[in-house]
């Protein structure tokens, strides 16, 4: 049980599908429909500078670009096998979906802290 | 005794066969949507924390017709997986209270109360911090 | 009043005869108390008396009589005609699996798969029990009972996508039957089960398509047994990651 990957990468699947389906379509709203076409006002810079200099909040969107990447990476990861059949080709592809997740994660990383 | 038997083949397209097959795989492809969205938030705040014409000129871009229209599919394609994602959570979240199971409608109104909650206090932070 | 007709399309493979299946067209009565198992009965009884096909009970709940209608897998003895009128109704043998003749399946693969999972209840101590009985109240009885109701019918291994491109995934039905004895208060064997299904083709190859629990004709929820048992196994294997003393 202890070699098992399997229930690891499970877990940032299942912790990134909720922390994605309860926050990301607010923010996409926010950031991408609404300040954008200017139903609500965007915050000044100064302010948002102001937010995103504090801790919790650069840790906060960590966890949450983080955690959404790995739960791309797991659920892609199957239906690439499932949808296209390649389960044939299953190292290559999990090695491509945990990968880039982890690569990206490291650059966020490296930008917010 | 052992004679031939008929062994049938998936096709390469079985999920176009049903239609609860095609609503399994566009849920599993909302993924790529979460995926592509939280790079953008990413770069959305690392523009903030580039300094205020970094800012500037990534919003400006946000402005046009192109990425609205993205940002509209892929906001349908989100809150499909947070539907999806809620309606299955009493499914493998049991819950027990003392010696009675908590029924799955309350468990998936629980979920659909978080993410009400989180959206409302998100908004709430948004404009009225405004000026402040 | 004159009869009215309903045409089923039945699956037919003789393996004798044909190395491709085909579909042969039969004219039944359409009678409101029908089920399409009493169709098939007909057809054999009048019409053509070397369709092969499994069946039982007549009452949902020997679990032999399980067929593709229209694509979707059901006990015909709990489907009733009308539910297709007018027709054609097309008949198929549970998909997923081999077909020996018309619309009998071969099953040995799901026999050894419920083998396997151990589904009896195991005592640590290899004893018989304790003097007397073991006690079990109904709320420890309600834990495992949707678990037990299982009638091994197949359905959602035809239902499960992922059983029909990997065949060694263990499965809806024996995944859930484990879960019956794991929440057994009276079982000790939920180790040796875990050892099995968290392995390759054990519970992490399943992606909650749910179809199993939507065509389960008893209920049982498959589906949410195998996340409750990813739930269970996660939780393990974090424990022995950051206890790695502590015994499980
Ligand atoms: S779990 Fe349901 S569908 Fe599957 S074999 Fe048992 S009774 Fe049939
Ligand atoms: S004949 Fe027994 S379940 Fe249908």
């Amino acid at each position: 049980m202890k070699k098992h990957s399997e229930p690891f990468w499970w877990t940032l699947f299942g912790a990134g599908g909720a922390v994605s389906a309860l926050f990301l379509p607010i923010l996409i709203f926010l950031t991408g429909i609404a300040f954008p076409l200017g139903w609500i006002e965007v915050p000044s810079y100064d302010l948002l500078q102001k937010w995103i200099s504090i801790w919790p909040a650069r840790i906060l969107v960590f966890v949450i670009v983080s955690l959404s990447l790995f739960h791309w990476a797991h659920r892609f990861r199957f239906t690439l096998y499932e949808g296209l059949q390649l389960q044939n080709y299953h190292k290559i592809i999990a090695i491509f979906c945990y990968g880039s997740a982890i690569a990206v994660s490291v650059y966020s990383f490296y930008v917010l802290i | 005794m052992d004679s031939k038997k008929y062994k049938p083949q998936m096709g390469i397209f079985w999920w176009t066969d049903r239609w609860s097959s095609i609503k399994f795989i566009l849920r599993e492809l909302t993924s790529v949507a979460v995926a592509v969205y939280s790079i953008i938030f990413l770069f959305y705040v690392s523009s903030i924390l580039q300094g205020k014409k970094t800012f500037e000129e990534f919003s400006e871009s946000l402005k046009s017709p192109a990425f609205i229209a993205l940002h509209c599919f892929i906001l349908l394609c989100l809150v499909f997986h947070s539907i999806t994602w809620f309606n299955l959570a009493p499914q493998a979240m049991v819950i027990k209270l003392g010696e009675k199971k908590v029924p799955g409608i309350v468990v998936a109104l629980m979920n659909y109360a978080g993410w009400f909650f989180i959206s409302l206090a998100i908004l709430w932070l948004v404009t009225n911090l405004l000026g402040t | 009043m004159s009869q009215e007709k309903i045409t089923l399309e039945v699956f037919r493979f003789r393996p004798e005869q044909e190395d491709n299946p085909v579909f042969q067209s039969y004219e039944v009565p359409l009678r409101k108390d029908w089920v399409v198992l009493d169709a098939l009965n007909y057809i054999k009884d009048y019409l053509d008396g070397t369709l092969s096909y499994r069946w039982s009970c007549r009452m949902g709940v020997c679990g032999s009589c399980g067929m593709m209608v229209n694509g979707t897998p059901v006990l015909t003895c709990a489907t009733f005609l009308q539910k297709f009128a007018p027709g054609p109704i097309r008949v198929e043998p549970l998909s997923n699996f081999p077909v020996v003749r018309d619309l009998v399946i071969e099953m040995t693969d799901f026999m050894e798969k419920l083998k396997k999972v151990k589904p009896w209840i195991i005592r640590k101590d290899n004893q018989e029990g304790p003097e007397g009985e073991f006690i079990q109240t109904p709320s420890q009885l309600a834990d495992y009972k949707q678990y037990s109701m299982c009638i091994n019918c197949m359905l959602c291994y035809s239902a499960c996508p992922v059983y029909g491109l990997e065949p060694g995934f263990t499965g809806p039905a024996a995944i859930a039957l484990a879960q019956r004895y794991n929440m057994d208060n009276r079982d000790e064997g939920q180790e040796q089960r875990m050892e099995l299904l968290s392995t390759d083709d054990g519970i992490w190859q399943c992606t909650f398509v749910g179809e199993c629990s939507e065509v389960c004709p008893k209920n049982v929820d498959p589906a949410g047994a195998i996340q409750r048992y990813k739930v269970a196994g996660a939780t393990d294997w974090w424990k022995s990651f950051l206890m790695p003393w502590a015994k499980p």
